[in-house]
């Protein structure tokens, strides 16, 4: 891997919820320990179904949110422990292009509005014939400018939500399921966009989305979450998994081709509550693999630097 | 052997928007049909007209019958559709976390499909509640039963859904993007369990859904609708094969395999037009790498193709686009 841009060490995000009258405080970990590096200029992508944390983890590496505890590395610059102003100005490094289109544009904004916003955050002047090259460095006509997000179709609010992203020339952006709302003719664009823009600008993108054909598709390496922890991190696209959950999501998302049907041995059971973590492993009580250390012990993610994998008995 | 639902040249509007242009389909018992095609295409429309819904949303009829077991719901009274729905016809909505009535236990609300329909009594109607629950593999069903919609986890109440729906012991069963709202190794579990629900009980299942590895992994034959009209319709395995019409084709190309290379996914330009600015001809041709002057002029029909199939398009098969 060539030399990080973001490094994260032991990351860690706690939720408090309830405490109020008649409800008992309680809190889960929404992400646990989560140490992970991106090169500069690759894609890394981390994958995970709902509740594994991945959101969390997404605005925990651009500090919307506050770690619990953890460091994030921006070119060996502490993300959090910045100051407010020094914030601002590594933010002008970095952005984020959210999963929702609809709800990620203000409707009484117009296009041109929405992508000059980050030249008013960072208090800088708009430079001159910049909208119309940010629209047309994502697909859009200049005419699309002077226009709302409603007359846009959802293909087209995601486009805008990127040509906001790049509009201070970020080196890193992070992606959290830009395209889990649209239709999949749609996704395919939003795909083949994203990956022009990273040759053309050179980018680093942290992508995380819960489908893992895309993933492997899109992505040099990729991170599995299971309930707020990383269970393995594959090396490239091809590599065998590891872990039986990472078997598991591979096994469950069906290939577009009736020659590969299978009769699969569907994964039992469902997530547990992030609330009530187990004493051990946290898929012990879906994995077949599982004896009584797994549900006692919480595996580490170790073994090969290049494929670490937490689970006693991987495959 | 008749079909048990049969659509003919079904035009559909609401107001004035002709939203479905002459859909032909069929779908015969032990068989599965997916329907296809990208959000605006008519997908729930037409399931929706299949359960004789139409006047809920203003919508009618225009043209065409709808046949079920021979019977055309176009032309019955909304008493005798009524009668049909829950009975013989069974419904999975997309999203299990409205399908549920908040305020009423699991139990009740499955109980209560056939008392009504099979005029079961309350002693009799629970316990074949619990048969149905045990037979979606959920677990202590009878502790499942005295729940709460709240308490239940998203896969589970898509399973309840799913017995509610089964419950009346209908022939039929349409479901409309029923995993879409789930994560996907419980996706996985659901698509198993409408599968072997079709195969032992010889049900017939509309399934709508924008998933081609879902269709890919258990429909028998494939329909394919582009902006209310029918682009394609074949068995399964030659459809991704060897797709006939180029909006199957670029459909199939926007899904990543595992031998798909970087570089080569290619979404489809454009978006679906919308009713009130249907294009002439076929009203794919915008978006068509194929298209010439014949397309834009002239609409296409829909005609046989290959082994038991049919496609509506001036230039059908392989071929450089």
């Amino acid at each position: 891997m060539s030399q990080p841009l973001i490094r994260v060490e032991g990351l860690s995000r706690r939720f408090d919820t309830g405490g109020g009258f008649l409800k008992a405080p309680r809190s889960m970990w929404a992400v646990r320990d989560v140490s992970l590096a991106v090169g500069q200029g690759e894609v890394l992508g981390v994958v995970g179904e709902s509740g594994c944390g991945k959101s969390t983890l997404a605005r925990l590496v651009l500090r919307l949110i506050e770690p619990t505890s953890g460091r994030v590395l921006l070119d060996g610059t502490d993300l959090t422990t910045l100051g407010a102003a020094d914030l601002r100005a590594a933010r002008r490094r970095m952005a984020m292009v959210f999963q929702d289109p609809y709800s990620s544009l203000d409707p009484r904004y117009t296009v041109a509005d929405v992508v000059t916003e980050p030249f008013v955050v960072q208090r800088r002047p708009v430079p001159p014939g910049a909208v119309a090259e940010m629209l047309e460095a994502v697909g859009l006509p200049a005419s699309a400018a002077a226009g709302y997000p409603h007359q846009l179709s959802g293909g087209q609010r995601q486009r805008v939500g990127i040509a906001r992203a790049l509009a201070l020339h970020p080196e890193f952006l992070v992606l959290d399921e830009p395209t889990a709302s649209l239709d999949v003719s749609i996704q395919a664009q939003i795909i083949e966009l994203l990956s022009g823009l990273r040759d053309r600008l050179g980018l680093t993108y942290l992508f995380i989305s819960h489908d893992l054909g895309l993933v492997r598709y899109f992505c040099d390496r990729i991170v599995v979450m299971y309930l707020g922890a990383v269970v393995e991190v594959l090396p490239d696209t091809t590599t065998a998994p590891r872990h039986p959950y990472t078997r598991a999501l591979m096994d469950s998302s069906f290939s577009p081709d009736p020659a590969q049907r299978r009769t699969l041995a569907p994964l039992a059971g469902e997530i547990p509550s992030p609330f009530a973590l187990p004493a051990g492993c946290a898929f012990a009580d879906r994995c077949p693999r599982a004896d009584a250390r797994c549900l006692a012990e919480r595996p580490p993610l170790d073994g090969d630097p290049a494929h670490p994998t937490a689970c006693f008995h991987p495959l | 052997m008749s079909p048990l639902l049969e659509l003919q040249g079904v035009s559909v509007a609401i107001a004035h928007a002709q939203l479905l242009d002459g859909i032909s389909l069929r779908l015969d018992r032990g068989q599965i049909l997916g329907l296809v095609g990208e959000s605006g295409s008519g997908k729930s429309l037409t399931a929706m007209a299949a359960m004789g819904l139409l006047p809920l949303i203003g919508g009618r009829v225009t043209t065409g019958a709808i046949r079920f077991d021979g019977q055309d719901m176009v032309q019955m009274t909304e008493a005798q559709r009524r009668a049909l729905r829950g009975r013989r016809i069974g419904f999975i909505t997309q999203n299990p976390m409205t399908a549920l009535d908040p305020v009423q236990r699991i139990g009740a609300q499955i109980d209560v499909v056939s008392r009504l329909h099979l005029g079961l009594s309350s002693a009799a109607a629970r316990a074949r509640t619990l048969e149905l629950m045990t037979q979606l593999r959920i677990p202590e069903a009878g502790a499942v039963a005295e729940a709460w919609p709240h308490q239940l986890s998203g896969g589970m109440k898509q399973r309840i859904v799913i017995a509610m729906a089964l419950a009346g012991e209908p022939d039929l069963i349409i479901a409309d993007e029923p995993t879409t709202a789930l994560d996907v190794t419980v996706q996985a579990q659901i698509i198993q369990i409408l599968a072997a629900l079709v195969r032992d009980r010889g049900l017939a299942l509309l399934l709508i859904t924008h998933d081609m590895g879902v269709v890919a992994q258990v429909c028998d034959r494939v329909a394919v609708l582009y902006a209310g009209r029918l682009a394609e319709e074949r068995p399964v395995d030659p459809i991704f094969a060897a797709p006939a019409h180029p909006y199957t084709r670029a459909l199939t190309l926007c899904i990543p395999r595992d031998d798909t290379a970087r570089g080569a996914l290619h979404g489809i330009p454009g978006a679906v037009p919308t009713a009130l600015n249907y294009p002439s001809g076929c009203r794919f041709h915008p978006r068509c790498p194929k298209a010439v002057s014949a397309c834009s002029a002239t609409q296409p029909a829909l005609v046989a193709y290959g082994e038991d199939g049919r496609v509506a398009c001036h230039l059908p098969g392989p071929g450089a686009p």
